[in-house]
């Protein structure tokens, strides 16, 4: 007798597009540079895809963009938005300003609304008016602009280190003194290492390798503690602002 | 009336568990357990048996306990490996422990493997699978060396390596390439590291230190963070607050000492003084 069961009782079939991939990416605006920065661990579930898969891709000489979520699609909303800048630069003739990426970014995530893109984008740079700026958006393009932002597996761990020692929250200054609008480069990067290196020790997703990609506004120069660490020099096109990069190792456990 | 006591009833206590499937029904969230999503191992040698767990312990994806104990005492000839809920794998091997020593005083002779085997086993099935252990027993009696692995559900299996856990398929990948009858102590020894290694490395539930122990029947020697590869590097900062960094509405200063002055009061008719010693 054929098994009748599958006309008596309805069937539910699922496919899932989506995958969360971990790793954490993080953000720093300061007064004439920005860090935007993320680790290079690419898991699913308990396995590492790979330990070298970079989260956070230059799109100008004065924007960076981190996409931590869903690496496929993440992958392929960079490629899309790059593609757009250029169709720009072909149109305009310059690149597009820091604010434009953004509102661009927010109607490229909307026009997903009903199949998103499964990523957390943070944008960093500088804006026109040569200030470091950070912002931050959720997967269907809600945006705001910020002083820092972390995103990803560790988010919970490391956002509220960052108001913390970033914003001074909970922390009142001594009598006479006030707590600094911007910190200086050298205290950031150390506090960006610092947060990746706590993240990885407890967070199974965070770990092999970290990235900070660091934005200079124009005629700004790195200070000698930052050249002693040695950043590459990513090539730009003109003498504005500039792009390095800083790379350090994580542990692989 | 006889006074009725209430002494708890052995075993565990299922009042809440009604209550608590109610409660789940209508979407409350259940603590999360801390799982041991973890590596362990075990190897067969010439001379007895050399175990191995990593010392990760993770609650979802935050690492619980960076340098937890895995290897758990049976008795002195006798070493059992848990995987899964850490609570099950202390408390079940605890048990068995304890009722080993009790069944050596009774009999007078040492301990078996086999024989914490099966009280492991039949414990776990009697309770089908709800106690979350899933364990590598090892050790060395009367009868020689014994390897064996139980699952949470009860069943067994005995060989001449095991592995178990979350990093089960990495380590058992290094015994499968490296094993071989009658190996040498140290061999041994360093097939199990690379085994935890593979596990530490490669699975994300498992990671820190790898602990070993080498059971012979001579001996057991425990060692503890054996390997340790993954020592926390220097923070680039130090994060100390100054004082007064903490923001405060109220202050109250309390004398902690009590002080007390007391007066004899003298009687109005006698003039005498009451007694007050």
């Amino acid at each position: 007798m054929p098994d009748m069961s599958a006309i008596a009782n309805p069937q539910q079939r699922q496919f899932n597009p989506y995958a969360e991939n971990g790793g954490t990416i993080l953000a720093v605006a300061g007064a004439d540079f920005t860090v935007i920065a993320g680790d290079t661990r690419q898991s699913e579930g308990y396995s590492i895809q790979t330990r070298y898969a970079s989260k956070v891709f230059r799109l100008t000489d004065r924007a960076v963009l981190a996409v931590n979520g869903f690496a496929a699609d993440g992958n392929m909303f960079v490629k899309k938005v790059k593609q757009r800048l250029e169709w720009y630069r072909h149109n305009h003739a310059k690149d597009m300003p820091l604010r434009s990426i953004a509102r661009l970014i927010q109607t490229m995530l909307y026009a997903q609304r009903f199949f998103p893109y499964y990523v957390y984008n943070i944008l960093g740079g500088i804006e026109e008016d040569g200030t470091g700026a950070v912002y931050s958006f959720d997967p269907v393009g809600s945006y705001e602009r910020e002083a820092c932002r972390a995103a990803g597996a560790a988010q919970s761990l490391l956002q509220p280190f960052l108001d913390n020692q970033i914003y001074f929250k909970n922390q009142t200054a001594a009598r006479g003194y006030s707590h600094p609008a911007h910190l200086p480069l050298p205290d950031v990067l150390s506090i960006v290492i610092d947060s990746f290196t706590s993240a990885t020790e407890r967070h199974i997703e965070v770990g092999d390798g970290l990235e900070m990609y660091i934005v200079m506004a124009k005629g700004q120069t790195l200070p000698d503690a930052v050249t002693n660490l040695l950043p590459e020099e990513l090539p730009s096109t003109g003498d504005g602002e500039r792009v390095f990069v800083l790379k350090r190792d994580l542990k692989k456990d | 009336m006889s006074t009725a006591i209430h002494l708890p009833r052995s075993g565990f206590d299922f009042s809440n568990a009604n209550r608590n499937a109610f409660l789940e029904g209508k979407g409350v969230k259940m603590p999360k357990a801390t799982s041991t999503g973890t590596t362990i191992v075990g190897c067969l040698f010439k001379d007895g048996i050399v175990l191995g767990a990593d010392t990760r312990a993770t609650a979802g994806p935050i690492v619980a306990d960076k340098n937890c104990e895995k290897i758990h005492y049976i008795s002195e000839s006798i070493r059992c490996c848990g995987a899964g809920t850490a609570a099950d794998t202390e408390f079940v091997t605890a048990l068995i422990s304890s009722n080993i020593e009790l069944h050596a005083l009774s009999t007078g002779r040492k301990p078996r493997v086999v024989t914490a085997m099966t009280m492991l086993k039949q414990r776990l099935f009697q309770y089908q699978g709800h106690i979350g252990a899933a364990l590598v027993l090892g050790g060395v009696d009367a009868t020689g060396a014994h390897l064996f692995t139980i699952h949470p559900h009860g069943s067994t299996d005995k060989l001449p390596y095991v592995t178990m856990g979350s990093g089960s398929l990495a380590a058992m990948a290094v015994f499968e390439s490296g094993w071989r009858p009658s190996l040498e102590r140290e061999q041994a020894l360093q097939l199990v590291v690379a085994a935890i290694s593979a596990g530490i490395f490669n699975d994300l539930g498992s990671g820190s230190n790898v602990d070993a122990c080498v059971i012979t029947a001579t001996h057991t020697e425990m060692l503890r963070n054996y390997v340790m590869p993954n020592v926390r590097v220097e923070k680039e900062r130090k994060y100390g607050f100054r004082r007064g960094t903490t923001a405060w509405t109220r202050e109250n200063v309390r004398d902690m000492v009590v002080s007390e002055e007391s007066r004899p009061i003298a009687t109005a008719a006698s003039g005498e003084a009451m007694d007050t010693s």
